[in-house]
C-alpha cells in the first residue's frame, strides 16, 4: 500500500512539475513575449504525505516543490536541521531517512511519504543525550553551533557504517560537512571517542 | 576541601547542549504567525539603470503578496538624503539603500523583493520578473586597474626616520604580494524576520553581531525612538565580521513588513552570501625590508592597495603592523583604495593585519634566508622593547615565550637549513613560522546581575555570541569572582532590551564585557557582605573585609550561612544590580596594548605533483589571561582552519566581461574541509595583562588567524625553495605543469 502511494504520487508529481518546469525554465524574453494569461503558472500541486518524524507519525499537505529541509523547518518547526546552502554542498541539513544519511535539501518532502525520518531533535532520550551529542559537548566540537546538527547526524552514520576506524577515515567520510568556525579537530575527536567507547549509536 | 563546579576544572561550553540538540534558535528559526517570505531578484548587469520591470506574470502567480522595487518602495526616513526642512539628514542609512532607486552599482545587486505566502511561491514568482536594463561600462578587474594611478584614492601615508633609508640598506629584500577576494561564508545564512506592531513599533529577529547597534540603526531608518525597536539574536551561526553591520535583508524585510502589515522573513541564498554580505577585499602589497648584515632592520617600506565599492569606501589597517611589530627606525607606509563596480567589502577575521602580515612575515622569512639566519633569531634580533610607532611601553608582550614554546612543540630543530633539502615518506618536508598581532582594548558595556533567592545568578547584557563562547567566558569570570558554581550562573544575551552591550568584533568582547561582569560581581559581593552584617547575628561583629562569598554561602572563619538564608532574613526575594564599565582607562592610554600570536607549521609537498599537505600546526598566543581554556582553545583551532583556507584554498573569482562572480557556491569557492586539517596544538602564554582591564584578558579572535598564511607559505618555501606571493598557494603556482 505504502509502495503504491509513493509511486502514484511520484508519477503524479513528475507530470505536474513537468508543466511547471516549462514556465520556470523559459528565458525571460520569451516570457515577456507571451500573452499574460499563458505565462501565469497554475497553482502548485499540493500532496498529502504521511511520514514518521522522530518517532511521531505526521500527516501533512505539502507543496510539491518543498524540499524535506524546508518542510521540516518551515512547516513542522523542526529547525534543528540547518539550511546552509540548499544545494547539497555543505552537509548542515543532514538527516537520517530510513536510517540512511541524506542531505534533506536534496530530497523533496513528498518523496518521503511513508518514510521514517530522524533529525537532530530525535536523538536524545529526554535529558539523556545520545553518546555522540555527549561527546560533542565534552570535546567542545562546535563553536557557533550551526553546522553541529549536520556533523552529528553524519558522524552517527560514519560510526554505523563502520567508517570510523581511523582519524583519516573519519576525516574522509566527514568531508561533506563544512564547518567555517573550524571545529574540525574536535569533531573528529568526538567521533573517534564514541567509536572507541563501543557504545551503540 | 569543597570543590566549586567549573572553577577548578574547565567546564563545557555553556550553550553546548542547546547546540547539540538543535534547540538553539538562530534568526530565521523563530516561529512567527502569518509570516510572509521575501526573496531578492538581483541585477544581471554590473552597472547601469533599471529601465522597467515587467511584473504582470509574477503578480498574478499563486500566493504573491507584493513586489517591492524602486517603483513602489515606500518613503523611508533613513533613506532620505535631506530632511523636510531641506537640510542634510544626519542619520542617513549607511551604505546602499536597497530597493530605493533604479541605479545598478554591481552585478547581483538586489533590484526587487518578491513577497509571497510561502518560500516556494516567492521563489517561483521571482523567476517570472522580466527586467530591462540600460547597461553602462563597468570596472571589476583589480589586478589590471590597480596599475593605473589615476584610479587610486590615497588613504593615508606614514613615515618615520629617513625616507631613503631603504636605498642605503646593506641587505635588502623586496616583493609584491597579492591576495584575492575572500568571503566569510559563515554556515548560517544572513536572515531577518521583521514584525511590526502598528506603524512605530518594530521587533526584528536578525543575524547580527551587535543587537544594540542594530536597534539604533533601525530606529534611525524609520525615525522612531530606540525603545520602539527590539532586536533579538539568541544565536549567531558564525559571522567572522560579516554581521557587524546590517545588510540588504534588514531594511528589505522591515520595509516589506511595514508595507504589507504582516511579518516578513528574508533569508539570503548561499550564492547571495558571496556577494551581499561583504568580504575581505582583494589587495596588492609591495614590501621592502632593509637590514644590516647582523639582521638588524634598518628600513621597512610597505605600500598597499585594496579594492572598495564605488558607492562606499572600505578601509582597513593593511600596513599598520609593519610600523610596530618590529623595532626599526625608518618606516614608510602608504595605503590607497581602488574603487570598482563591486559590492562593498567589510571586516573579515583579522581585518587588515591578516593581509598585511602575510606580506610582512613572508618578507622577513626571505631576509632570514638571505642572511642565513634562523627565522626566529631574526625576529628576536628585532624584538621591540617598546612600541616603536607610539614609543609607549607594551601593556604586556610575551612573544618571546611564544617563540620558545612553539619551537619546542613543533620540533624546530628538524627544520632543514637549506630549502628543498629534506624528504620524509617520499615528500619534501618544510617548517615555517610567522607572527600575528592585533590591537587589544576595551569599550563601554553595561551588565545587570540578578541574584535569585535560590542562589541562581543571572547576568544580562545586549550582546550576541557568534561562536567564540562569550556566554561561557562571562559565566567563568563571575564564577571566579564570586567563587560561585558555574551551573548556578546564567548569562542572558541577544536582546536589545537588556542593558547595552558592545558589538562583538575586533577581539574586544571578553575585555569589554568581562570588565562589566567583573564590576557587577564586585558590587554584588559588597552588597552581600553588607547584608550579612546587617541581618545575620553571626556576622554582626565581623569586618566586611573578612566576610567571604564561597559556593553560594557567606563565610567567615568557621561561620557559614547559605545565601538563600541571608536573603530570606533580609526579606529580599532577589537582588538586582547594574554596573557600567567605562572603557579605556587613563592607564591604558599610557601603554601600547596588543595581542600577539606566533604560528609554527610543518608541511609535506609532493616533489612531482607539488600537492601540499599540512602535517602539523602549533599555534601559540599571548592573549593575556585565558578565561575559558576550552572555548579559547577552540577559537585558536578555528583560526588555524581559517588560515589554511586563506593560504591554500579561498579565492572568489570574477568574470570581468560581465562583472559576475563565477564561483559563488561551496562547490566553486573552496573552503577547508575535514581532510585538510592537520594535527594542531594550541599553547597560551596565559599571563594576565596588568593594564587593559581588571580581569587581565586581551583579545583572541583575530590573532588566531593573523600570520597563519605566512607561516604556511614559509613552510612551503622551506620544503621546496619556491616562494609564492600570490594567494592561494596551489601546486600549479609551485611549478606543477600537469592538468
Amino acid at each position: 500500500m505504502e509502495k503504491y502511494c509513493y509511486q502514484n504520487s511520484r508519477r503524479d508529481f513528475l507530470r505536474k512539475s513537468g508543466t511547471l518546469a516549462a514556465f520556470y525554465l523559459a528565458p525571460t524574453v520569451l516570457v515577456k513575449a507571451l500573452p499574460l494569461e499563458s505565462v501565469i503558472p497554475m497553482p502548485a500541486p499540493k500532496e498529502k504525505i504521511k511520514l514518521i518524524v522522530n518517532g511521531v507519525e505526521r500527516t501533512a499537505e505539502v507543496d510539491s516543490r518543498s524540499t524535506l529541509l524546508d518542510f521540516l523547518r518551515e512547516q513542522l518547526g523542526l529547525t534543528g536541521t540547518k539550511k546552509g546552502c540548499a544545494m547539497g554542498q555543505c552537509g548542515a541539513c543532514i538527516v537520517h531517512i530510513d536510517g540512511k544519511r541524506m542531505n534533506s535539501c536534496l530530497s523533496l518532502a513528498l518523496f518521503n511519504n511513508g518514510k521514517t525520518v530522524t533529525t537532530i531533535e530525535g536523538l536524545a532520550n529526554g535529558d539523556e543525550l545520545h553518546p555522540l551529542q555527549e561527546a560533542f559537548v565534552v570535546n567542545d566540537a562546535m563553536q557557533c553551533g550551526y553546522c553541529t546538527p549536520g556533523q552529528i547526524m553524519s558522524g552517527i552514520a560514519c560510526i554505523r557504517e563502520k567508517k570510523a576506524g581511523s582519524r583519516e577515515d573519519i576525516q574522509r567520510y566527514m568531508s561533506g560537512n563544512i564547518c567555517r568556525c573550524g571545529a574540525y579537530q574536535n569533531i573528529v575527536d568526538a567521533i573517534a571517542s564514541v567509536q572507541a567507547s563501543g557504545k551503540p549509536v | 576541601m569543597e570543590k566549586i563546579i567549573g572553577i577548578e576544572n574547565d567546564s563545557p561550553r555553556a550553550d553546548a547542549v542547546e547546540k547539540v540538540t538543535g534547540r538553539a534558535k538562530y534568526a530565521a528559526e523563530h516561529r512567527v504567525d502569518n509570516i510572509a517570505y521575501g526573496v531578492f531578484v538581483c541585477s544581471t548587469i554590473a552597472k547601469g539603470t533599471v529601465l522597467s520591470i515587467e511584473e504582470g506574470p509574477a503578480r498574478a502567480a499563486e500566493g504573491v503578496l507584493d513586489i517591492i522595487s524602486y517603483k513602489n518602495c515606500p518613503t523611508t526616513p533613513g533613506y532620505e538624503p535631506l530632511l523636510t526642512d531641506g537640510s542634510k539628514n544626519p542619520k542617513q542609512w549607511w551604505g546602499l539603500k536597497v530597493l530605493h532607486d533604479n541605479i545598478v552599482r554591481f552585478y547581483g545587486q538586489p533590484v526587487a523583493l518578491v513577497v509571497a505566502d510561502s518560500l516556494e511561491n516567492a521563489n517561483a514568482a521571482a523567476q517570472l520578473l522580466s527586467i530591462q536594463y540600460q547597461a553602462e561600462a563597468f570596472e571589476t578587474d583589480f589586478n589590471t586597474l590597480r596599475k593605473d594611478a589615476t584610479k587610486l584614492k590615497p588613504s593615508g601615508n606614514y613615515s618615520r626616520g629617513k625616507a631613503n633609508a631603504i636605498e642605503e640598506a646593506l641587505v635588502k629584500v623586496e616583493g609584491e604580494y597579492t591576495i584575492p577576494v575572500e568571503v566569510h561564508s559563515p554556515m548560517e545564512l544572513q536572515a531577518t524576520i521583521a514584525v511590526w506592531e502598528g506603524d512605530d513599533k518594530l521587533t526584528v529577529y536578525d543575524k547580527t553581531q551587535g543587537p544594540k547597534s542594530m536597534q539604533g540603526t533601525l530606529a534611525r531608518l524609520f525615525a522612531i525612538p530606540d525603545k520602539n525597536v527590539r532586536v533579538i539574536v539568541n544565536y549567531v551561526g558564525g559571522a567572522f565580521g560579516n554581521a557587524l553591520r546590517g545588510w540588504h535583508n534588514v531594511p528589505a524585510a522591515c520595509i516589506a513588513a511595514k508595507k504589507l502589515k504582516r511579518p516578513v522573513k528574508v533569508v539570503l541564498t548561499r550564492p547571495q552570501m558571496f556577494n551581499l554580505t561583504g568580504y575581505r577585499p582583494q589587495s596588492w602589497q609591495e614590501i621592502k625590508i632593509g637590514a644590516a648584515p647582523d639582521g638588524k632592520f634598518t628600513s621597512i617600506v610597505h605600500n598597499a592597495i585594496s579594492m572598495t565599492a564605488r558607492y562606499e569606501d572600505f578601509r582597513e589597517g593593511i600596513v599598520n603592523a609593519s610600523r610596530f611589530l618590529y623595532a626599526c627606525d625608518n618606516v614608510q607606509t602608504s595605503y590607497r583604495l581602488l574603487p570598482l563596480d563591486v559590492s562593498v567589502p567589510t571586516w573579515m577575521r583579522g581585518p587588515g593585519e591578516a593581509t598585511g602580515c602575510f606580506a610582512l612575515e613572508s618578507s622577513i622569512d626571505d631576509l632570514a634566508y638571505q642572511l642565513k639566519m634562523d627565522p626566529v633569531a631574526i625576529r628576536l634580533k628585532n624584538f621591540p622593547e617598546v612600541n616603536p610607532e607610539s614609543k609607549l611601553p607594551w601593556s604586556s608582550n610575551y612573544l618571546k615565550d611564544c617563540y620558545e614554546k612553539g619551537k619546542e612543540l613543533i620540533g624546530w630543530s628538524n627544520r632543514p637549513q637549506t630549502p628543498g633539502s629534506k624528504k620524509e615518506e617520499g615528500m619534501l618536508v618544510g617548517y615555517g613560522m610567522a607572527n600575528g598581532v592585533f590591537g587589544a582594548s576595551r569599550g563601554q558595556a553595561s551588565v545587570r546581575a540578578i541574584l535569585q533567592e535560590n542562589g541562581t545568578l543571572i547576568l544580562q547584557s545586549a550582546v550576541s555570541d557568534m561562536g567564540p563562547g562569550t556566554t561561557t567566558a562571562m559565566i567563568k569570570i563571575a564564577a571566579e569572582n564570586l567563587q560561585w558554581p558555574v551551573d548556578r550562573i546564567k548569562f542572558t544575551l541577544g536582546d536589545s532590551d537588556l542593558p547595552p552591550g558592545p558589538t562583538q568584533g575586533g577581539s574586544t568582547t571578553t575585555s569589554t564585557l568581562g570588565t562589566a561582569v567583573h564590576l557587577v560581581c564586585e558590587a554584588l559581593k559588597k552588597s552581600l557582605q553588607e547584608l550579612a552584617q546587617l541581618h545575620l547575628e553571626e556576622f554582626k561583629n565581623v569586618e566586611v573585609k573578612n566576610i567571604e562569598i564561597k559556593n553560594v554561602s557567606i563565610v567567615s572563619g568557621g561561620i557559614n550561612v547559605a545565601v538563600a538564608e541571608l536573603m530570606k532574613k533580609a526579606q529580599k526575594p532577589s537582588i538586582e544590580i547594574t554596573k557600567d564599565s567605562q572603557g579605556t582607562s587613563a592607564q591604558e592610554l599610557k601603554h601600547a596594548t596588543n595581542s600577539f600570536s606566533c604560528h609554527f607549521v610543518k608541511v609535506h609537498v609532493h616533489p612531482k605533483t607539488m600537492e601540499i599537505k599540512i602535517k602539523e600546526v602549533v599555534t601559540t598566543a599571548d592573549a593575556g589571561k585565558i578565561i575559558s581554556e576550552n572555548t579559547a582553545r577552540s577559537q585558536m583551532l578555528g583560526g588555524v582552519v581559517g588560515g589554511i583556507g586563506m593560504a591554500l584554498k579561498e579565492e572568489l573569482t570574477f568574470d570581468h566581461s560581465t562583472g559576475q562572480i563565477i564561483n559563488a557556491s561551496f562547490a566553486g569557492y573552496r573552503v577547508p574541509l575535514h581532510t585538510d586539517i592537520p594535527k594542531t596544538t594550541v599553547w597560551f602564554v596565559n599571563k594576565p595583562d596588568p593594564i587593559i582591564n581588571p580581569i587581565g584578558a586581551k583579545g583572541l579572535g583575530e590573532i588566531a588567524l593573523i600570520g597563519l598564511a605566512a607561516a604556511i607559505s614559509n613552510a612551503i618555501y622551506n620544503a621546496t625553495g619556491k616562494r609564492v606571493r600570490d594567494l592561494p598557494i596551489t601546486p600549479k603556482k609551485l611549478g606543477f605543469k600537469g592538468k
